[in-house]
This record gives structure tokens, C-alpha cells and sequence, in this order.
């Protein structure tokens, strides 16, 4: 990787979810160089693993296909996948950062024919479909995935699956002796956009997430609607294959909750309305969508999507934070109990399938990488930093939806070009 | 902007959660529930409650002060603190649920035949008494607690329990007398005069 020049005029965008994809490409399109470094074998993050986005409930595909253009399109823009940072040192205009590039063990000349795909047979959970669904250990990370290369799992290594790989790669892409090593970059500025993670839910011990298997977080119901997800679009139970015609959404399930996350995740009131969508979609009239809440927070301009929901005969609200769930074991059906707050009557609703709609928290702690940076007492990167030159974008910032998070990169890239100008000036 | 600020949310607070606040354990935590029903879902009780802990806040906020202090609802409370783990807001409900039940007390507007109420008082007559709890003639004053026959029919539903008791010398059966109480019950009765005076100015309540 000696061919990575960075100076302290480079912009290193930490993220290739959206926001840092478009951190990347806007600041090389002011005419900086950025080098956009990925943790994951290919870009696009978590917006890349949802069915659809709201308000216009379109397909992330799209978006991504726009944003890989404008990447690929610009020259200033150097992409390093596998690229984990573990210490970001320096100041403004003359940062150091470490960073750990692991072996892919696939090299330039694949062409994603996907002939290794077939030549092994061990499988490894999908972390594209958060672990529903099992792939050949020789795997395209996505449809979508960017770079469009091939990954060979570090299981493989010295088996004959590894060999047979190898072997079966007609272009010499497959190599086996790959190592992982640690390069210093330099840059001015520094945009972090690690973007969020699912809160555990099954730390949330009433809802059993870990105990039943028919209570699953949102962002698994979202590959559940996906056609290109496990079940190819079948909204099914993960206990007996059944339709899901009755689904039950919980919101503030680890958000607002001082035992949990502090915060109001902000966007999942707004996922749970778009998933009763998806509900509709499959089954008509025949589906059932319930949304347990405290209060419905359709955030931004987004009250009348809230408008369009209410008036689905198919969805009811239920304004009540569900007490607990219990699993009916000759059905598997989960039971919710609770009390809701129009007239507190107690409730006991069975439901096919129960969609906790799980907070975001911060996807890494920003302070064991670089110690000076402000955040808020759930982590998030906080302005303020006197002289700092490392800026939080999308999720790493806040709990953000794919609207916000994406002028959330550009403000900080706005930060990023002014630094790095300050230093050119001084040089110049 | 702060002044006119208070001002105004002060016309929302009415007398009656002023009231709370003021005079009830841990009073000033219930303007901070936010109505999720977390609390009366998780009791185990729940059923039983007239109105759930989450509808008292919520009646308590609605200045309906006579239908609050005279209910039962509040003396279901079994300390299992279930709703103070789940609460979302940590408010301390079983705190809050005994301070206004005890509150109540103290006013002389809890339902007087209430059998926690009740109970509550020769629990604590019994143990300021001598300082020290005297178990047999507490609990033969729980069983006799609505008369002579309900006693008799009581005690002997339990007396399987009450012979294993006997037998592994868990109950004094001679403790009518035999009961010694603490060393300084001087002390002690001083003691609690004081902190029910304490108690009585602080609170507004006559002595």
C-alpha cells in the first residue's frame, strides 16, 4: 500500500456509509485529496442494508449508484477497504493516523466471476443479512458492493476449502499469503463518520429478544422485506417459517430509557411507520400492523407520512411502552402486556411476530481513538473542540436519519476544507 | 425569557402536585413520568389496582386530590420494585407509592377498613411498643384482626407452617410474656418523639 500518499492537505474520511461517501466526494469535488478508509470489505454501510428509506420509500440502490459514480468518477478520491483506524494522534492540520489494513485475500484481478463462491463449501453467517441467513465463505459482501470484489473469509485459511479456491480462480486473484499491516496516514482533517450499531436488544431483558424467536429488531425485519434478503422478500417467522400477517412494533425499545440509551433515537418512529408499508405491501388487507408507542416523533417534515399511516385501516397505534413479552410455546405467537395510557386498560395481544425497533448507538468509541475529542453522554461527537480538527458526520455525530446524516457530512466537510486551507496558506 | 418561562409552567403546576411535592417521600419525582405505562404493566399486582401507578401520576397532575388520597389503589404496593427497575425514568415508584399512601394516613383520609393500612399500624405499634418486633403477638393479632371467628378459622389454615415453626424454634410460643424488647426503650420513645416532631413542622401537619 506504498502507493497511499497522504499529506497534511488530505482530508481521511473514518467510514464508507453514506455520510463518509459523501464527505468523500464532496471534498474532493472542492478539489482536496481524501482518502476514505472502510472497516468492511465493501462501501455503503447500513442505509445499503435497508429495503427502503423514507419519506419517498425508495431503494437504496439508487442513491448508491449516484454516489459510486461521483466516487469513481474523481481521482482525488482514494478508497482503502479493510482499513480499521486504532489511534488518531496530531492536531489540527497535522494529524497521524494508524491504521490496520486487513488482508483480503483476493487481489486487483478478480472480476467477481464468483467461481471461488463456488469452489468452497464452508459457510459463514451473512452479516448483510445480520446473521438470518448463511454464505459460502467466499462471498461478495453485496449486490451493490463496492469495491466489486470477492472476499475470502480468514476461516478459510489452511483448508482445503482455501486451496480449492484458489484453485478454481482463473485470473490469479485469489492470495493466500495476504498479510495484514499497519501504514501511518497524515492528514489536515479529519472527518469520523463511523456511523451507529443496533443497541443489543436483547439487553432489554422484558422483550426476550434472546429468548424467543419471534421477537427481532428492526433492522432484521428490514432484510426480512428485502427481496434481495434471506427470505427473498417473505415477511416470515424465524420460528416456523410462517407468514407474519400480525406484526407488532415497539418503539423506545433501549431509546429514552435511562437503564438504556438515554437519547431518543430519532428515527425509528418514522422506520416502524415505513415497515407498517411493508406489511401492506405483502398482505393487503389481510396484514395487521399494531405500533405500540410512547408518542409518535415523525421527525422533520414527516408528519404527514404519519397522516398517510393513520389512515391505513390496517394499522392501529397502541399509545402504551409494552411491559413485556411472553411466547405461547405451543404456537409460538408472542404475547404483549402492558397498559396503555387512553384509559389504562390492561392489554394481552398475541401477534404473529413482534419488530423491536432498536436505538442507534454510537458504532465505536471515538475516545480510545483519539483522546481530545468531545462527546455527549451517549458518545456522539460533539462540536466544540477548540482547535480541533477532526469532525463527526452522520451517526457518529448524532442519531440521525439518511436526510440528516447526509448534511450533517457536508457541514463537516465544510470544517474539513477550512482547515486544510489554513494549512495550505501557511505553507504556501 | 427564564422568568416568564417559570411563570408560566407554574400555572400548570396545580396546588395539589404542589402539594406532592412538598409533603409526599420523593413528591418531586412524579411531574417527570412520561406516561408510558411501563410501571403498571410490570406489577404483579397490576390487576388488582383500581388505578394503575402511572394513572395516580397522571390524576395527581390533574389536581384531583380526594380521589388520590382516598384510594385504595396505592396500599396494593408490595415493594417488589419491579416498576423502579423497569421505569424508563427511574422514578422510585414504590417510594412514591408509600410516601402517598402514608401521606394519606397522616391526613386521616385513607380508607380506614384498608387491611394493609391496618396491618401497617399494629406493625408499628407492636414495634415502637418495646423496640424490639414481637412476632407471636403480632401475627395472632393479624389472624384476629377481623374477630374472634375469622381468627380461629385463620390460624388454623396456617398451623402446619405454625408447628414447623415450632418445632425448629422459629416461634417463641410463650412470647406473651416472655418478650424482653430492646435495653433503652426510654431512648427509643424519645427518639421517635423527636423525629415526629421534625416530621410534623416540616409537613405542616398539627402535632
Amino acid at each position: 500500500m506504498a502507493d497511499v500518499v497522504a499529506t497534511q492537505e488530505t482530508i481521511v474520511v473514518v467510514g464508507g456509509g453514506i455520510s463518509g461517501m459523501t464527505a468523500a466526494v464532496e471534498a474532493a469535488e472542492t478539489g482536496k485529496n481524501v482518502i476514505l478508509l472502510e472497516r468492511t470489505p465493501s462501501l455503503g454501510g447500513r442505509v445499503n442494508q435497508l429495503y427502503k428509506y423514507f419519506p419517498k420509500l425508495c431503494h437504496p440502490t439508487c442513491g448508491m449508484e449516484i454516489n459510486l459514480r461521483r466516487l469513481r468518477a474523481n481521482k482525488r478520491i482514494k478508497v482503502l477497504t479493510l482499513a480499521e483506524v486504532s489511534k488518531v494522534e496530531g492536531r489540527a492540520g497535522d494529524y497521524k493516523l494508524s491504521v490496520t489494513l486487513h488482508p483480503r485475500y483476493v487481489n486487483d484481478n478478480c472480476t467477481a466471476c464468483g467461481a471461488c463462491g463456488e469452489a468452497v463449501s464452508a459457510e459463514i453467517p451473512n452479516p448483510f443479512n445480520y446473521g438470518m441467513s448463511r454464505m459460502k465463505a467466499a462471498y461478495l459482501p453485496s449486490l451493490m458492493a463496492y469495491p466489486q470484489r470477492y472476499v475470502i473469509d480468514p476461516s478459510l485459511l489452511g483448508t482445503p476449502d482455501a486451496t480449492k479456491a484458489r484453485e478454481a480462480c482463473k485470473y490469479g486473484a485469489v492470495d493466500l499469503d495476504m498479510k495484514a499491516e499497519t501504514i501511518t496516514l497524515s492528514a489536515g482533517a479529519v472527518i469520523w463518520a463511523t456511523g451507529w450499531r443496533p443497541y443489543d436488544a436483547a439487553k432489554i431483558q422484558p422483550y426476550g429478544y434472546d429468548r424467543f424467536d419471534n421477537v427481532i429488531t428492526s433492522v432484521e425485519f428490514e432484510r426480512l422485506s428485502d427481496p434481495r434478503g434471506p427470505t427473498g422478500g417473505r415477511i416470515v417467522r424465524p420460528s416456523d417459517g410462517k407468514e407474519a400477517k400480525n406484526v407488532a412494533f415497539i418503539q423506545c425499545a433501549g431509546s429514552r430509557d435511562r437503564n438504556h440509551l438515554k437519547h431518543c433515537s430519532r428515527i425509528c418512529c418514522m422506520a416502524s411507520l415505513k415497515q407498517t408499508t411493508y406489511v401492506r405491501e405483502r398482505f393487503g388487507d389481510e396484514g395487521q400492523s399494531t405500533v405500540y408507542y410512547i408518542d409518535i416523533r415523525a421527525i422533520d417534515r414527516f408528519e404527514d407520512f404519519y397522516q398517510k399511516v393513520q389512515a391505513d385501516s390496517t394499522v392501529r397505534f397502541v399509545k402504551s411502552k409494552v411491559a413485556n413479552i411472553t411466547e405461547d410455546e405451543s404456537t409460538g405467537d408472542v404475547i404483549l402486556h402492558g397498559v396503555d395510557t387512553e384509559g389504562y386498560h390492561r392489554y394481552d395481544n398475541r401477534h404473529d411476530l413482534c419488530v423491536l425497533a432498536v436505538g442507534m448507538e454510537p458504532n465505536v468509541d471515538i475516545k480510545s481513538i483519539a483522546g481530545d475529542v468531545a462527546v455527549d453522554a451517549s458518545g456522539f461527537i460533539q462540536m466544540g473542540a477548540t482547535d480541533g480538527g477532526l469532525f463527526g458526520a452522520g451517526c457518529a455525530a448524532n442519531a440521525l436519519d439518511v436526510n440528516r446524516s447526509v448534511q450533517s457530512a457536508t457541514a463537516s466537510v465544510l470544517r474539513a476544507v477550512q482547515v486544510v486551507n489554513r494549512v495550505a496558506k501557511a505553507e504556501g | 425569557m427564564g422568568d416568564i418561562n417559570t411563570a408560566m409552567t407554574e400555572q400548570y403546576r396545580n396546588n395539589f402536585l404542589k402539594e406532592v411535592e412538598a409533603n409526599v417521600e420523593e413528591g418531586q419525582w412524579v411531574k417527570m413520568c412520561m406516561q408510558c405505562g411501563v410501571c403498571s404493566g410490570s406489577c404483579p399486582l397490576g390487576p388488582a389496582w383500581e388505578h394503575p401507578p402511572q394513572e395516580i401520576f397522571m390524576m395527581i397532575r390533574a389536581g384531583r386530590r380526594d380521589e388520590v388520597l382516598k384510594s385504595e389503589s396505592m396500599w396494593m404496593c408490595t415493594s417488589c420494585y419491579n416498576c423502579i427497575v423497569r421505569c424508563p425514568r427511574e422514578l422510585p415508584i414504590t417510594h412514591i407509592m408509600h410516601g402517598l399512601a402514608n401521606y394519606a394516613h397522616r391526613l386521616g383520609l385513607a380508607p380506614k377498613m384498608n387491611p394493609t393500612r391496618r396491618f401497617a399500624k399494629m406493625f408499628w405499634n407492636n414495634l415502637t411498643k418495646s423496640g424490639r418486633v414481637n412476632e407471636i403477638e403480632l401475627s395472632v393479632g393479624l389472624y384476629f384482626m377481623d374477630g374472634f371467628k375469622t381468627g380461629i378459622a385463620r390460624a388454623w389454615a396456617m398451623k402446619d407452617i405454625g408447628i414447623g415453626m415450632l418445632k425448629t424454634g422459629r416461634l417463641n410460643p410463650f412470647g406473651f410474656v416472655t418478650h424482653k424488647g430492646c435495653k433503652d426503650k426510654k431512648g427509643i420513645h424519645k427518639m421517635l418523639k423527636k423525629a415526629r416532631e421534625i416530621e410534623d413542622r416540616r409537613k405542616g401537619f398539627a402535632a
